[in-house]
C-alpha cells in the first residue's frame, strides 16, 4: 500500500532568470548562440556549425524554404520545421532564397536538410534553456 | 550542388549526431560516445534499408 506521502505530487518550480529567457531566444535567433552566451564555447560552436551548415547545404541543393501557409498539413509542418532555424529562416525569406520548385531528388534532400536544421535548432534551444535553469551542466 | 544519396545521408548523419550527442548527454565523454552511437545507428540503418530495398526489388 502506498504511503500518503508518495501520493503527493511534488512540483518544483524553476526560478525565471534573465538568462533562462535570453539564452533560448538568442539560441533560436542565432543557432548555437544560446550556448555561447553561457560560455559553453565548444558546444556552441559545434551546434552552430552543424545547424548553419545543414541549412546552407539545403539551400545550395536548391531546397525549398516553406512560407506561412494554411493548406496541406505537410506544408504546415514544413513551415514549422523551417521556422526553427530562426535567424537563418528570416534571412532566407528576406533575400527570397529557397523560393524554388523542387524538380529533382537532390533538391528534395535540400528541402529536408532545411527542415531538419530547424528541428535540430529547436533541440539546441531546449538544451540552452536547461543549462540556463541549472538542469544541465 | 548535387550530392549522391549516400553523401547526403552521410552528411545528415554527421550533423544530426553532433547535435544529439551534445544535447542529450551531460559530460564530454558521454557526449562523444552517444554521438558516435547515433552516427553508427544512422549509417547502419542506411545500409540495412538499402539492402532491404535491393532484396525487394530483386
Amino acid at each position: 500500500m502506498a504511503s500518503p506521502a508518495s501520493k503527493e505530487t511534488v512540483t518544483q518550480t524553476q526560478p525565471i532568470t534573465m538568462m533562462s529567457v535570453v539564452a533560448p531566444a538568442l539560441g533560436w535567433l542565432v543557432p548555437g548562440a544560446g550556448h555561447l552566451i553561457q560560455r559553453r564555447w565548444i558546444r556552441g560552436i559545434l551546434l552552430m556549425a552543424s545547424v548553419v551548415t545543414m541549412f546552407v547545404l539545403g539551400l545550395t541543393m536548391q531546397g525549398r524554404v516553406y512560407q506561412p501557409n494554411g493548406g496541406d498539413i505537410l506544408d504546415i509542418l514544413g513551415f514549422i520545421g523551417d521556422l526553427g532555424a530562426g535567424g537563418l529562416y528570416i534571412l532566407s525569406r528576406v533575400n527570397d532564397w529557397g523560393h524554388v520548385v523542387v524538380a529533382h531528388a537532390t533538391a528534395d534532400y535540400g528541402t529536408k536538410y532545411i527542415i531538419v536544421a530547424g528541428l535540430l535548432n529547436f533541440i539546441c534551444v531546449a538544451d540552452a534553456y536547461h543549462i540556463a535553469i541549472g538542469k544541465k551542466s | 550542388m548535387t550530392l549522391s544519396h549516400f553523401n547526403a545521408a552521410l552528411l545528415f548523419s554527421i550533423f544530426a549526431s553532433v547535435v544529439f550527442g551534445i544535447t542529450v548527454k551531460d559530460n564530454t565523454r558521454e557526449q562523444i560516445r552517444y554521438g558516435l552511437y547515433c552516427f553508427a545507428m544512422f549509417m547502419g540503418g542506411l545500409i540495412v534499408a538499402g539492402w532491404v530495398m535491393w532484396v525487394l526489388r530483386h
